[in-house]
């Protein structure tokens, strides 16, 4: 198993810009964590941290278990039945996976954004205001100053601002996405979880989106998930390397990519598999 | 030299196989171009029927005077009354049902063997004879009530062929919604009957509304679970407790009648009930369409 301490050693500076400084405190953690779908044993023993306001990727070959356990962190995976979770995942210290941890605080803390932009079949406006209604209630003029707010987080705002009532299934794909960010920003989340966010768009919105989550880490800690090493590289300032449900190796984001300490890591970034 | 020639043979191959070809797909299509022309000749030949027979009694009259005695003049009003009020009701109540029943099975019976049995039962309920659910609804209601037909027991009688149809649709349509749109609102911490009412259904209302309007073509023209329930009345009747009239019930009763002023009533009753189903049809179709321009 990967030693933790060294992925938070010496101060460098990461290849997003932030500083790495040394003990950047962990904000969720996974604990000997392993995941069953029926009988498959999807992960081993996965111990992870998350850094608090930092960008830490998930990066390996499809079927890794990069997914599952990003969508472990927000217990997604619970609507389904036949899938399994056992060990700890610890958010600010809390075991999150222990079902009197209710579901509703779990998800406001840690919101998610999927492979594919899906908006709801709603507005512009209900798209991001619906959320939040559940949580407050808020009057108009501070929800619409919400709403505001989270589409500007997005990098949305400029371009819908005057067509906020309109549905929200007529914006671009990249826009969808951004809108799917903005939704899950602006229920003011600590955690924002992001599976392969830009794999379903063209380079453009790809660029905007990674520019977007460079800003979107001075306020959030992020995970994403990502089939494009480029991609984990320039966006994060952590990565671990997941192999056939185990974490192989876990580190700060330039170390991994130039001097990789195990033989699986450098064949799978210089493109031998995966 | 020699391969000049193969080559030339090859090419002679290819172009008598292409010709071939050709003569099959114009056969082929023929072929289906008659069958449709076979089946269209046939509808033309019953809509030419029911206008050039129903258009010559279409008149006021048709739709302010009740269904008259023998021999005399008169309209349908209270068979178009009583077909109006007997398709709502059965919409008010097969629609909830169904839908509640859909959602069931949709979002809540996930892989239990109960909800393979139920769609599967309900499958059978959407085939089922309606003269079975008339004669069912006889045993349930009217002969419970001393053997009085009544407005209400035709109205039970046809919300228990929309039933099956609302929850073949609402589960259908319900799946269709993507699972990314359910994880995508639950990841925000919105309760799954939230998820459901204010997400999924909008995702989803195109296709209910479509089924729940075919429903009501499907009813308006129902004749046999009605003959047990609701029977008929010559008068107009406002009395769910009571016998009521209704269109094809009273076609059913004038065209064999030998009195020709019943059987031009009853060919414009046709007519109008005609009309009726292709506008819903059309109306279904339009929601559809526009669902399906507005997801692209």
């Amino acid at each position: 198993m990967t030693d933790l301490n060294f992925a938070m050693s010496a101060p460098v500076v990461g290849t997003s810009g932030r500083a790495v400084e040394a003990g950047a405190k962990p904000k969720m953690s996974a604990r000997k964590l392993n995941f069953y779908y029926d009988r498959f044993h999807a992960l081993k023993d996965v111990d992870l941290d998350i850094a608090e306001k930092r960008v830490t990727a998930l990066i390996g070959p499809s079927g890794c278990g990069k997914s599952t356990l990003l969508r472990i962190f927000n217990r997604i995976y619970a609507i389904y039945p036949k899938q399994e979770a056992e060990g700890e995942v610890l958010l600010d210290g809390e075991n999150v996976l222990d079902p009197k941890y209710a579901l509703n605080r779990l998800r406001g803390k840690v919101g998610m954004v999927f492979q594919k932009p899906v908006p709801f079949p709603m507005s512009i406006y209900e798209n991001i205001a619906y959320a939040i209604r559940h949580y407050e209630k808020l009057k108009k003029p501070e929800m619409d100053a919400r709403v505001e707010e989270a589409l500007r987080q997005g990098a949305l705002w400029d371009e819908v601002k005057d067509k906020l009532k309109q549905s929200a299934l007529g914006l671009s794909g990249g826009q969808q996405q951004r809108l799917c960010i903005a939704r899950a920003v602006a229920l003011k989340p600590e955690v924002l979880l992001l599976d392969e966010p830009t794999s379903a768009l063209d380079p453009i919105a790809t660029g905007k989106i990674e520019q977007l989550i460079a800003e979107l880490a001075e306020q959030f800690t992020i995970a994403i998930v990502t089939h494009n090493m480029q991609q984990a590289a320039r966006c994060s300032d952590f990565t671990a390397f997941m192999y056939l449900g185990e974490l192989i190796e876990f580190g700060e984001t330039e170390k991994l990519f130039t001097q990789p300490a195990k033989q699986q890591t450098e064949d799978y970034i210089t493109g031998r598999f995966g | 030299m020699s391969t000049t020639r193969t080559a030339e043979a090859s090419t002679r191959v290819a172009e008598r196989l292409y010709r071939k070809r050709r003569i099959v797909n114009r056969v082929a299509i023929i072929l289906s171009c008659a069958a449709a022309i076979f089946g269209l000749f046939f509808l033309a030949w019953i809509l030419w029927t029911t206008i050039s027979k129903g258009i010559g009694s279409i008149s006021l009259a048709l739709f302010t005077e009740n269904t008259p005695p023998p021999m005399q003049a008169g309209g349908l009003a209270n068979a178009f009354f009583g077909s109006a009020v007997m398709c709502a009701l059965a919409i008010v109540i097969g629609t909830p049902l169904g839908i509640a029943a859909g959602t069931w099975l949709a979002e809540y019976a996930g892989a239990r063997k109960i909800g393979t049995v139920i769609r599967f039962v309900n499958d059978i309920l959407l085939s089922a004879p309606s003269i079975v659910l008339g004669l069912f609804v006889y045993t349930l209601v009217v002969a419970q009530m001393g053997g009085g037909f009544s407005a209400l027991a035709g109205a039970i009688a046809l919300a228990f062929i929309v039933l099956p149809v609302v929850v073949r649709t609402t589960d259908e349509m319900l799946r269709l919604v993507p699972a990314q749109m359910r994880e995508a609102a639950l990841s925000l911490g919105v309760p799954q009957w939230k998820v459901i009412v204010q997400v999924l259904y909008r995702g989803a209302s195109a296709g209910i509304v479509t089924g729940i309007i075919l429903a009501l073509a499907r009813i308006s023209g129902e004749t046999a679970p009605l003959l047990f329930t609701s029977f008929g009345n010559q008068y107009w009747s406002t009395d769910l407790t009571q016998p009521m009239a209704s269109v094809p019930v009273v076609m059913n009763q004038f065209t064999a009648s030998p009195y020709e002023t019943w059987q031009s009533l009853a060919w414009a009753g046709a007519l109008v009930l005609t009309f009726f189903v292709l506008v819903l049809s059309m109306i279904a179709r339009a929601i559809l369409l526009r669902n399906k321009t507005s997801n692209d």
